[in-house]
């Protein structure tokens, strides 16, 4: 990175009496980023927004903003704001004092505030909600004016703490465009918290996926999808297949003559791998191709296995099937309009490989 | 929407609320009414009134006298009700934030003086604050003071013994609104650049109103009207309404005019009361109030 980084953490751990809530944490945040922190519940990711917002302090480490020091300033000394998960409203008070709050706080001119109120409601859709009361607004309007509340500060950065957890499926699909959208017009380095792999992807420039209290790896959505460095990485972000194998011999260019579940194959990977060394091999659904043993005559390497079960989920359909050693595998198909007729009936015999290439290759202990 | 009830749980229902309104109606209404009836009639020197209608007695509420009394009164009642609420606000602001282990424990200081006797509580008073008592013999053995203070039957004593009879009338209210407080809203205020202070004054307090203004009435009325507390800790120099309205009814045998004086007292609790309607209905952001009405009007 050129430009020094509006937002840094450096070795930053969090206890909790004994428990030990963060470990060794180093980050370092661009300016005008949208940065998501991603893991299941319990693995540090709420912490760590509570301590860029002040409102713990580490156990060790420090955070720095636009290159001063604020580990121990306390919040609202802090050019940074929060999206609460329960947005936290003031129920006593309308739409436009909830707004009006931040700047009435820092004593700004009365013409200035009506302005920028009107204008940041405008920009929210809120602009004829001035007079309403929290209590009377939907969820999603209650979630624009808990940001509206938040960015009319202008903050260095805008931290969202799981924001659309209370909204139903279409709504946060919709509030994810909407923020997104609103990231790149104000241009604010955005910190999102979820544990949806799924909005992550959809909204972020870079995800840190955490687990235990520590980042187990930092990368784009493509990235962490495709070349996840660990199983666990693998098996957050999405439905995985885990093939056991054996490297035969390594070949130039980074690829392996493999035994995968028996089959020699060729493996494609940027890692070092040692002659005779057991490894996972890792492949999405979606990158797995299946067919009918009688449909043409395929190009081995492939297994041989019987289908389970077809899971029929609207776009895709998942195909559960066994491999003749006992393994299980699972692959997703898009439908395809030129042959919208294949259809795998259980106990249907198939052969399965997938496009070479995309595999990801692990070594066994890389749990 | 609503549950079509069973002819018998209809019947048990309707039945049991109509005996909650006998039961107000008998003993709380009628003799509100009554005394109100008798406050308008004049008065007997021999039987307790004679049924002929007359303002005699509230023109009477406004002679001197009684505007003294009513005035010390009010006075002290507000000075106890500023303290207990001064006091109480911390301790439950506390109370709602302690811990699972420390919490019953906080709660249990405050109930026990609440199950108490206040009579017996106003007694235990005397040997705090009598000229051979606690506070006394302190000070003295300390070598703060040279001779005991005379505290008791002096309006401090009468001060003291109310503030320390209700503070737990204040307490429980505040305590039950600050425990319903979402702590979230305090780290938004926060979050906001409001500071301390200024998270306490924008947020917490209003937020927490109703349990004030519900605190402050459950200690200034009974402050306004208890008759025991001054008898037995205050003077005889100043009268207090509690000990009038008793004294019109029991010694002066008048019984109209302490009609009268004590419906006044009845008049500013339903004044109070409704400031107290306004005030929750404020901090629950119009959630009480007609919300279809409201729409419906826009």
């Amino acid at each position: 990175m050129t430009t020094p980084p509006i937002l840094e953490l450096r070795g930053v751990s969090k206890n909790f009496g004994n428990t030990l809530a963060l470990h060794n944490i180093n980050l370092e945040i661009a300016n005008g980023e949208f940065l998501t922190l991603l893991g299941p519940s319990g693995c540090g990711k709420t912490t760590i927004l509570r301590i860029l917002s002040g409102f713990e302090a580490p156990t060790r480490g420090a955070v720095f903003l636009n290159g001063q020091e604020i580990t121990s300033s306390p919040p609202e000394l802090r050019q940074v704001n929060t999206v609460f998960q329960s947005y936290a409203l003031f129920p006593h008070m309308s739409v436009w004092d909830n707004v009006a709050f931040g700047l009435r706080m820092q004593k700004r001119p009365k013409v200035e505030i009506n302005q920028r109120v009107a204008e940041i409601l405008r920009r929210v859709h809120l602009a004829e909600y001035g007079d309403r009361m929290p209590r009377q607004l939907s969820g999603g309007q209650q979630q624009r004016v808990a940001i509206a509340r938040a960015i009319i500060n202008n903050p260095l950065v805008l931290l969202l703490d799981e924001p659309f957890s209370a909204l139903d499926l279409k709504l946060r699909k919709q509030m994810q465009f909407e923020i997104k959208h609103l990231q790149r017009q104000i241009g604010i380095t955005f910190v999102f918290v979820t544990h949806d792999q799924e909005e992550a992807f959809a909204m972020s420039d870079r995800v840190v996926v955490m687990n235990e209290g520590t980042v187990i790896q930092v990368g784009s959505p493509q990235e962490i999808y495709e070349e996840p460095e660990s199983l666990f990485v693998a098996r957050f972000v999405g439905e995985i297949n885990v093939l056991e194998g054996d490297i035969r011999a390594a070949r130039p260019g980074g690829t392996y003559q493999a035994e995968v579940e028996g089959v020699p194959f060729i493996l494609h990977s940027r890692r070092e791998f040692a002659e005779g060394e057991t490894v996972k091999v890792l492949l999405r659904p979606e990158d797995l191709k299946v067919y009918l043993e009688q449909e043409k005559a395929q190009q081995p390497p492939f297994f041989l296995g019987t289908i389970n079960e077809t899971v029929y989920k609207g776009a895709t359909v998942d195909i559960l099937r066994t491999l003749d050693n006992g393994k299980k595998l699972q692959a997703a198909e898009f439908f395809n309009e030129d042959d919208a007729d294949i259809t795998y009936r259980p106990g249907d015999r198939v052969s399965v490989t997938w496009v070479e290439g995309w595999e990801v290759v692990l070594n066994a202990e890389g749990e | 929407m609503e549950r079509v009830p069973s002819p018998g749980a209809s019947r048990f229902r309707e039945a049991s609320i109509a005996g909650t309104w006998l039961w107000l109606g008998l003993f709380a209404l009628l003799p509100n009414l009554v005394l109100l009836l008798v406050a308008f009639l004049d008065r007997d020197t021999v039987g307790f009134f004679i049924p002929s209608l007359t303002l005699d007695n509230f023109r009477e509420l406004f002679a001197p006298v009684f505007l003294g009394v009513l005035w010390d009164s009010i006075r002290l009642a507000l000075c106890s009700t500023l303290v207990c609420l001064l006091a109480a606000y911390p301790f439950a602001y506390a109370l709602a934030k302690a811990g699972p282990r420390l919490r019953p424990w906080l709660l249990l200081l405050v109930i026990i003086p609440f199950w108490t006797n206040s009579l017996i509580r106003t007694y235990a008073l005397i040997l705090m604050i009598g000229a051979q008592g606690l506070v006394n013999k302190c000070a003295l053995g300390l070598g703060l003071i040279g001779a005991p203070l005379e505290l008791m039957y002096t309006d401090f004593a009468v001060f003291a013994g109310m503030t320390y009879t209700f503070l737990p009338f204040m307490i429980l209210p505040l305590y039950a609104s600050i425990e319903k407080l979402d702590p979230g809203l305090a780290d938004a205020a926060k979050d906001l650049g409001a500071g301390s202070l200024r998270t306490f004054w924008h947020s917490t307090l209003p937020l927490t109103l109703p349990g004030v203004v519900a605190g402050c009435i459950l200690v200034f009325l009974p402050s306004l009207g208890s008759f025991y507390i001054p008898e037995i800790l205050g003077g005889a120099t100043n009268m207090l309404l509690g000990t009038f309205i008793k004294n019109q009814f029991l010694v002066a045998k008048n019984w109209p005019l302490g009609a009268a004086s004590s419906s006044v007292l009845t008049l500013l609790l339903v004044l109070l009361a409704v400031l107290y309607r306004f005030t929750s209905q404020r901090a629950a952001g119009g959630y009480n109030a007609p919300l279809n009405a409201r729409r419906d009007g826009e």
